[in-house]
């Protein structure tokens, strides 16, 4: 029994490790106050990157194609920040930009690795019986270190400030813009991370849309867990788990495929109104979404 | 020392287009294209014949519909996202009344197109709905894309699966009557077309000169200002995305009954015109009438990523990167059309 | 390393806490010769100013002498066009705010600029303390500051739960902490009740007993004199006089502050006595703030015809929540009559039942800055004729009207279908009066109708409001210039804590016994205010 119910977390964290890194990476920039809706395509990316460096032979390095995943993502999130934070563009429709231009880019150049296989996935680890894929143990200690660095350092304390008074932490002589720039480029290499997850330890494979989603469940996970990195984790774990289920369900059940495929979206948007009904949206960092102009307050 | 002028912006807007098309042909570069031959191919594709005309007029029927009512929503500050969804179930409605009302024959067109009004409609009033427990209606509309696919495949490979069809998932074919006469030899079903451009004119008109297209403003413009003349912005938002939506909604009766004349599956109803139409819209710069120009020019981008999978069998999600990098330019093109002038001394 | 040393006291070595043998010595801060242009105007032309150690200058002057400039050049926000700045003798170029904190100049600005969900030790730390924990290291060094000048700061407090005057002991901490041996403290009591100021007051004295040069401004005479050692005076961008405190008198530092010779005289005749009977009756209205918390408790008074209801209070003491009760936007429980009728609806439903509102945020409520001139003055009655047919809007009736207003209020705009953003705050107010008072309303809601205007926009909106009295229409004005209150009502109110108390007739209150009453003093221990509201206000 007990054996079944651990078996069902193990298999929901590993579902939520995607959600996990990516919400991460948008709690980075959005607490510096850049909404970046982007995460679909930097995500996308980051698969074909990572899966590009992984299949090129047998002995290619896994690190290199960590790495690989992690550089488009924040290739592509330089877009972003130099739409939104140099030129004060519409956060919301830069994002939504990126996030087109990223699944299409992903979609046009990784065309000839579609049905490929992949030689050398990243090898599970195995904890007290259960396997268990080093992204996950690396998304958990991320949450960690991310909900440490925001509250205990220096440099976490200059990114808050950021996205709450740009103001107040420019007149102390902080560099709002770039600050800002290197949140959203953090945002974007964790996005790309999670997609390597994706196509290196999950899928081991590269197919169109193998995100399907995911990056949009994971900026909107954000709200859900009041911009706070442990909490992501129980929220990654808990989106996580109704995708499990889904897995599970499926064909056991006189329900039909499709309603336990749009049940994530539906979820996403009951707990969102939830939040929204609790008011939960004031823990928003208070510039969020908002272009600095010096003497404009 | 005026606002930005007419001309400015037109130009702002032509050069930033020009721009998103040089940059796309870098991204051909990168993946091996060459840009001449990917331009050469959608061009002769599109404008250089009648065939091709006639799939540029096609595609940019459910442009025009869904870019005139995002046009609206965007001057109101709503961020419908989700047009793709509302097309769908645009569709569902108007699927649904072709094959299961008892709607008198000369009656059933108008009923169809009515059914997926109401459909688009009642799928972006949920958004709306949402907003007002605070839901950011990009998030909310996204997700109901992702639930309409999903209640599409339900439908015609569940209870309307169609009683003739073996092995494929789609309806059976609505009857003859709810087929909308097109164009002799071409698919563009041309009473759609009529209702795209006529809305497009009415909205033009409604915003600019109607004491709704007025709030509208206000409300979009400085919300804070509409709070303090009364105005309601929750009233404005709820007929922006009934309109919006049902706009979308009507852009899906047309694909189902002008073209398959059934519904099926939803990546073949749609070939992603809710995203695309953001960029007729904001092309437009929130001008319904200005649609009449940008939606046909997204109809040959939408119409030349046909022909790139089929000629240089490259994937249709092309037409996202043009998209993408298009509206890229075009909020990043705004810093040189905005004036910071401050006109004389108290 | 080098956070740590920032948190060590300033060093004040060198610098004596004797005035006169300081005066012997170079001077803390000389500014010679100092000239900034923007186009059209000289903001600072040739100013020259000194302070010594040990020394409060006052920097007096009206809103647009130049004030706001010269600060800006002294921490580094702007570089002057020509002139010279001397720190202790030493000639130094301020090019950023952080580097004038470096050269030891400290800013404590008007409106503080702190982020409301961090603590006080960890807005301290921002910028400053490196490594971990950095506002765990910083609260030692706080609370040792606050000690030593008796600037009672908690450095666990969260900002969004302190008082104007606990954010401004903030600042104060933040640029002690930052070494700084000149401080200017810029307008700091505009957010204070004259007692918060007596000890905003009694601080500045500690600090300069221990040798640092503060530089106050202000346009508040009393005040001035009370704190400042000297007082420089400034007048459309140049020195026009210097004068120690000893000897001044409030009325040679207006005249030198306006260029003339200054009566406090009243702008308003005599009101309506109390047989003009009741226009607006408002009977226990209560009403929850922002936060849940109660913004109005049981506030009960009358408005009389032609009479103009002063509103006095520190801000954030239910004025706004009571003007916006009476507007229309905000909730509330209670009964308010506005000529015998009950007063309801939404905001539109009371603008046409006669009440105008003339809103304290101009430009992010009052107008739409992107819409036109012609567009905005329509936006009250847009939806109804003559302005629309139906549906439909009719265009050339709303230019029509707007050329009139245009013309009859003096607004300039280089027309009328020019967007209202490009204009500025004296024409853009203008149009909101032309607007709000075009349909002959009964009752007159104006907040700070002339804040932030030049002399002159201030006197037209002035005279308008009170023309309007003549007609029988009651306004409330609320308003943080006591001045303005006392020259321009019939009677006053104050606002604490969301009571109001009074109204008193304008005859038995002053400056001091309005301050007190803010402060939250009870009214039957002040003199001149010992008629409360039983005798004034509705329950009479």
């Amino acid at each position: 029994m007990d054996s079944i119910v651990i078996e069902a977390l193990v298999r929901a964290l590993a579902v939520g490790t995607p959600l996990l890194l990516a919400c991460l990476g948008a709690i980075l920039n959005e607490r510096a106050g850049v909404v970046n809706l982007g995460v679909e395509g930097m995500m996308a990316v980051g698969a074909l990157a990572a899966f590009a460096v992984a299949s090129k032979s047998p002995d290619a390095s896994l690190w290199a194609a960590v790495g690989a995943a992690m550089l488009a993502g924040a290739a592509l999130s330089l877009l972003h920040a130099f739409a939104t934070v140099t030129l004060r563009a519409n956060q919301f429709v830069s994002g939504l930009a990126l996030a087109l231009i990223g699944t299409g880019a992903a979609g046009l150049l990784g065309k000839k690795f579609e049905g490929l296989p992949l030689f050398n996935k990243v090898p599970d680890w195995t904890l007290g019986g259960f396997t268990i894929s080093p992204f996950t143990v690396a998304a958990l200690i991320l949450a960690g270190l991310l909900a440490f660095w925001l509250t205990a350092t220096r440099g976490g304390l200059t990114l808050r400030s950021v996205g709450e008074n740009p103001a107040a932490a420019d007149v102390l002589g902080v560099n709002v813009g770039l600050t800002r720039v290197l949140a959203v480029l953090g945002g974007g290499a964790l996005a790309g991370l999670a997609g390597a997850f994706l196509s290196l330890s999950y899928r081991s494979s590269w197919a169109d849309n193998m995100t399907n989603g995911l990056g949009w469940i994971a900026v909107a996970l954000v709200i859900f867990v009041g911009w706070r990195p442990l909490r992501a984790i129980a929220g990654a774990l808990f989106f996580g788990f109704l995708y499990y289920l889904q897995f599970r369900l499926q064909g056991n059940s006189n329900v039909p495929t499709e309603v336990f495929s749009a049940m994530p979206f539906i979820l996403v948007l009951v707990v969102l109104a939830l939040a929204g009904v609790r008011g939960q949206a004031g823990d928003a960092p208070a510039a969020l979404g908002r272009a600095y102009v010096r003497g404009e307050r | 020392m005026t606002a930005p002028s007419a001309a400015r912006t037109a130009l702002v807007t032509v050069a930033s287009v020009v721009v998103a098309l040089l940059i796309c042909a870098l991204v051909f570069v990168f993946a091996g294209q060459s840009p001449a031959e990917v331009y050469g191919t959608m061009l002769r594709g599109t404008l250089g014949d009648p065939t091709g005309l006639a799939e540029v007029g096609r595609r940019t029927i459910p442009l025009l519909l869904i870019g005139t009512g995002l046009a609206l929503a965007f001057r109101a500050q709503f961020f419908n996202i989700g047009a793709e969804g509302q097309l769908l179930l645009g569709a569902v409605f108007a699927a649904g009344t072709a094959l299961f009302l008892p709607v008198p024959g000369a009656l059933l067109i108008p009923a169809v197109f009515v059914a997926g009004f109401v459909g688009g409609g009642l799928w972006a009033l949920v958004a709306a709905a949402l907003r007002r427990v605070n839901v950011n209606e990009i998030l909310s509309t996204l997700m109901l894309n992702y639930i309409a696919v999903a209640l599409v495949t339900y439908l015609i490979a569940g209870p309307w699966k169609g009683k003739d069809v073996r092995g494929y998932i789609y309806t059976d074919n609505f009857p003859q009557g709810a087929w909308l006469p097109t164009f002799s030899g071409t698919q563009v079903h041309w009473p759609t077309l009529l209702l795209g451009v006529a809305l497009a004119l009415g909205l033009q008109w409604l915003l600019t000169r109607s004491t709704f297209g007025y709030a509208l403003r206000v409300v979009g413009e400085n919300p804070g200002a509409a709070h303090y003349a009364g105005l309601s912005s929750t009233r404005v938002a709820t007929l922006v995305a009934l309109l919006t939506g049902g706009l979308a909604g009507l852009a899906g009766a047309g694909e189902v009954a002008g073209i398959h004349h059934r519904l099926l599956e939803a990546s073949q109803i749609s070939l992603g015109y809710g995203f695309t139409a953001v960029i007729v819209a904001w092309l437009a710069r929130g001008n319904p009438a200005l649609c009449l120009i940008t939606a046909p020019l997204m109809g040959v981008i939408l119409a030349g990523g046909d022909l790139l999978k089929i000629d240089l069998n490259l994937p249709f999600r092309v037409v996202d990167i043009f998209s993408g990098v298009i509206l890229l330019c075009l909020i990043a093109s705004e810093v040189f059309v905005r004036h910071r002038v401050q006109w004389g001394r108290a | 390393m080098k956070g740590l040393a920032a948190l060590r006291p300033a060093p004040v070595k060198g610098w004596t806490v004797n005035q006169t043998q300081s005066s012997a010595g170079p001077p803390a801060l000389r500014l010679s010769g100092i000239t900034k242009r923007f186009p059209g105007v000289v903001a600072n032309d040739a100013v020259d100013l000194t302070v010594h150690a040990g020394e409060v200058l006052a920097l007096l002057g009206e809103n647009g002498a130049g004030k706001s400039t010269l600060i800006s050049i002294l921490y580094g926000l702007y570089q002057p066009d020509e002139g010279a700045v001397e720190l202790a003798g030493q000639p130094v170029r301020i090019g950023s705010p952080a580097q004038a904190r470096r050269l030891g100049i400290g800013l404590v600005p008007q409106h503080p600029l702190l982020v409301s969900r961090h603590t006080v030790a960890e807005n301290l730390a921002l910028g400053r303390v490196g490594g971990l924990f950095p506002a765990r290291r910083v609260a030692g060094q706080v609370r040792e500051l606050s000690a030593r000048y008796g600037l009672e700061v908690n450095p666990e407090a969260r900002v969004s739960d302190l008082s104007p005057g606990e954010k401004q002991r903030v600042e104060i901490v933040r640029a002690l902490l930052g070494g700084a041996r000149v401080l200017i403290l810029d307008e700091p009591t505009s957010v204070l009740t004259p007692q918060e100021a007596e000890g905003l007051f009694r601080v500045m004295r500690e600090l300069k007993a221990d040798g640092r040069s503060l530089i106050f401004i202000s346009h508040k005479l009393d005040e001035v004199l009370a704190v400042a050692d000297r007082v420089t005076v400034l007048r459309r961008g140049k020195v026009v006089g210097g004068v120690p405190t000893r000897g001044a008198t409030r009325e040679s530092l207006a005249e030198l502050m306006v260029g003339r010779s200054v009566d406090f005289t009243r702008k308003r005749a005599g009101g309506p006595g109390a047989e003009a009977g009741a226009l607006l009756s408002v009977r226990d209205l209560s009403a929850q703030g922002a936060r849940g918390l109660p913004a109005l408790r049981g506030v009960s008074f009358e408005l009389r015809r032609g009479e103009v209801l002063g509103v006095a209070g520190i801000a954030g003491n239910g004025q706004s929540e009571l003007v916006e009760v009476l507007a229309g936007l905000h909730a509330a429980t209670g009964s308010v009559t506005l000529d015998s009728q009950a007063l309801t609806g939404d905001a539109a439903a009371r603008f046409r039942s006669g009440v105008a509102h003339i809103p304290e945020d101009r430009i992010h409520s009052g107008t739409v800055p992107s819409m036109t001139v012609a567009e905005n003055l329509a936006l009250r009655d847009f939806e109804r004729p003559p302005l629309a047919r139906g549906l439909a809007r009719d265009l050339t009736a709303t230019d029509e009207r707007a050329r009139r207003e245009v013309e009859a209020y003096g607004v300039a705009t280089p027309g009328i279908h020019t967007p209202t953003r490009l204009l500025s705050g004296g024409n853009i107010q203008k149009l909101i009066l032309a607007r709000e008072l075009a349909g002959q309303p009964k009752l007159i809601l104006a907040v700070h109708p002339t804040y932030g205007l030049d002399i002159g926009a201030t006197d037209q909106v002035h005279r308008v409001l009170l023309d309007r009295t003549g007609d029988g229409a009651g306004v409330l004005l609320v308003s943080e210039d006591l001045d303005e209150l006392l020259s321009l009502s019939d009677r006053v109110a104050v606002m604490v804590g969301g009571s109001l108390l009074g109204p008193f007739p304008v005859a038995e209150v002053t400056r001091e016994s309005l301050g007190l009453l803010m402060g939250g003093a009870h009214p039957h221990s002040i003199p001149g205010a010992d008629q409360g509201p039983t005798q004034n206000g509705v329950m009479a």
